[in-house]
């Protein structure tokens, strides 16, 4: 029984064809460094604002580790809920566009109609320059 | 639980590729001492400073260089990848742009067909195994004229695979021959374009234009067998001539149809391979070529000193000549790729497969496209060397002009004999050019006579241009030869 829950740990990111890695993948000890919530707001630009909320990100792990209690011996993965659907194929014919006053008008700033954004990305600011915030 | 912020991560750049073992430059590796291979009539100020790396250095053994390039080609069609707007090079500013491509929730990709059949008419053109099941998947990183915060691309499983593209380096002055030279191909993959950004230093900030945003790209992978600049160079042209033959894309480097960036490392040869780094922004051909070889030599230099290379992201300055670093103060991109949940694997068929009841514009027909693929570059010069006596290079020439005659209404056969393009035949005619040459030139053929090694060279040229280079060069060199009794 052990033997088998070993080899299914092992087996999880080794996999059939490529897939992806994850760098946040806390290796099922279901704590999340400062690294990895410093990681992920510069990554995916959101803001793990308290303790609160890695709490729960933690608990979102561990439900979600649940999955590696089911053997999949021998089973195809599953890359798309669509697998079964038919890819629509759309003819190569101009149907829209021409609407640069209505997309304009969701922008804040425009110059003469471009959209304007800043100079650049600008960098979040390193974790040791942010308010300090309990991370345990 | 979280809320977003609204603030701006960094520009994603590309990703790994994997490495083999490279070749040493056709110019440089030869223990069989060839001589320099350059394409007639051109001329790099970057050779220089790789004939100098070559001389020995402190006991040094050679330097090898390995080069990757990353070809994106924009399809030709009237819409754009996964919406129906236009794609058109020059418009108003965002008037090419729908719902979809600026990234208004609730939009949805809808797949064009006519890219589809691109991607699949190149990827039989490159010899590739056509994948009849591909996938698409999101990459996500921050850009402004992305508006998603991801592209659509196809890294699991791409539609082609496994491909090859043969291209030709002319080899030695005298000889005039072409050296077959072979890049593998990794992979061929649909893809969106970005959108356009325009920056304003003077008031600090940055101008969108979403027209370009969704275009369908096909990116070519190929595999790090080139060595230096002009392979690289070379490699692309062909590649370009057979996008445009086929029709999938323009590939016009000046209007941004065919971006190149490039992987270089050098290492000694036997030795594991050394740091890559990328180089970006490559407008055209000529620049690519320099742009390598002074990456190569650059990484030379640095070693030689006792450096080392980082694993970078360079951009090449045209005015300069020369790469600069582009690095980010940020660590390298993670991607986060993920399947793009919107959009079903993607099936093609073949004769043997095709469902019987399908809708005909609904499936792709692997086996249909093939016979459908018009006459690729390297199959029309052949033609013309073996048809009309041709000699090699000028099939490369020729070709380039093809389309700009073919308006004319001529043939090749007879652009050929009105250009006098045949190899001449008559063994007697040329004797007779080669016997007047050398009562032209009294002093080069003494110079021959006193064993001056370079000065038949110059006799063999002489008469070459007074057959308007219509002579092979080996026939009139033994011409000479027998002539002066050597």
């Amino acid at each position: 029984m052990w033997a088998r829950a070993l080899w299914l740990g092992l087996r999880a990111p080794l996999g059939g064809p490529r897939c992806f890695t994850s760098k946040t993948d806390p290796q099922g000890s279901g704590r999340i460094t400062a690294e990895v919530i410093e990681h992920l707001e510069r990554l995916a630009l959101v803001d793990f604002g308290s303790r609160e909320a890695v709490a729960r990100l933690e608990k979102a792990i561990a439900f979600a580790d649940l999955l590696r209690a089911v053997d999949t011996d021998g089973v195809e993965p599953m890359e798309s809920v669509l697998e079964d659907r038919c890819l629509y194929l759309r003819s190569d014919n101009v149907v829209e566009g021409n609407c640069a006053d209505e997309l304009l008008q969701n922008s804040h700033r425009v110059v003469e109609e471009y959209f304007v954004a800043p100079p650049g990305n600008i960098p979040l600011p390193k974790l040791d320059e942010q308010e300090p915030f309990p991370h345990s | 639980m979280a809320a977003p912020m609204l603030r701006w991560g960094c520009r994603g750049r590309r990703w790994a590729l994997a490495w083999v073992d490279g070749g040493s430059c056709h110019r440089r590796g030869a223990p069989t001492g060839s001589t320099s291979n350059r394409i007639r009539g051109q001329s790099s100020l970057a050779q220089q400073p790789l004939r100098t790396a070559q001389k020995p250095r402190k006991g040094e053994h050679k330097w090898a260089a390995v080069v990757g390039l990353e070809i994106h080609a924009q399809i030709s069609s009237n819409s754009k990848l996964f919406s129906g707007s236009q794609v058109r090079f020059s418009a108003p500013p965002n008037s090419l742009v729908s719902f979809f491509d600026a990234s208004l929730p609730g939009t949805l990709p809808v797949l064009n067909r006519r890219c589809v059949e691109a991607a699949v008419m190149t990827g039989l053109a490159l010899n590739c195994h056509i994948n009849k099941k591909s996938l698409f998947d999101r990459k996500h990183y921050f850009y402004a004229d992305l508006p998603a915060g991801y592209q659509i691309t196809q890294q699991r499983l791409p539609i082609a695979v496994n491909g090859s593209l043969t291209y030709g380096i002319s080899a030695g002055k005298e000889r005039g021959q072409v050296i077959p030279k072979t890049v593998r191909v990794k992979q061929i993959q649909l893809e969106q374009d970005s959108g356009k950004s325009l920056h304003d230093d003077l008031r600090s900030q940055t101008l969108v234009d979403l027209n370009r945003a969704g275009v369908g790209l096909l990116e070519v992978v190929l595999e790090p067998d080139l060595s230096c600049g002009e392979e690289a160079a070379t490699a692309v042209r062909e590649l370009q001539l057979i996008l445009q033959a086929l029709g999938t894309s323009q590939a016009n480097m000046a209007e941004g149809q065919l971006r190149v960036d490039a992987n270089v490392s050098v290492h000694h040869p036997g030795e594991p391979l050394g740091v890559r780094t990328e180089v970006k922004n490559l407008n055209s051909i000529r620049f690519l070529a320099k742009a390598i070889d002074y990456e190569i030599q650059r990484q030379i230099s640095e070693l030689e000193n006792g450096g080392e290379i980082l694993n970078e992201t360079r951009s090449f300055h045209e005015k300069l000549g020369c790469t600069v670093s582009m690095r980010d103060k940020e660590a390298k991109q993670d991607y986060r790729f993920m399947p793009e949940p919107n959009l079903p694997p993607l099936l093609l068929y073949d004769a043997t497969s095709l469902p019987t009841d399908a809708d005909p514009q609904q499936v792709i027909n692997i086996d249909q496209i093939r016979e459908m693929l018009p006459e690729l570059p390297s199959v029309t010069r052949e033609r013309l060397v073996q048809q009309y006596g041709m000699l090699p290079e000028h099939s490369f020439t020729l070709l380039v002009f093809e389309e700009l005659w073919k308006r004319e209404g001529k043939t090749p056969g007879q652009i050929v004999s009105e250009k006098q393009l045949e190899l001449m035949q008559d063994r007697g005619a040329l004797e007779q050019f080669c016997y007047s040459v050398m009562k032209d030139h009294p002093q080069v053929v003494m110079d021959v006579k006193k064993g001056n090694p370079r000065a038949i060279n110059k006799l063999i040229g002489l008469v070459r241009k007074a057959t308007l280079n219509r002579a092979d060069p080996a026939m009139i060199k033994e011409i000479l030869e027998k002539q002066l009794s050597l």
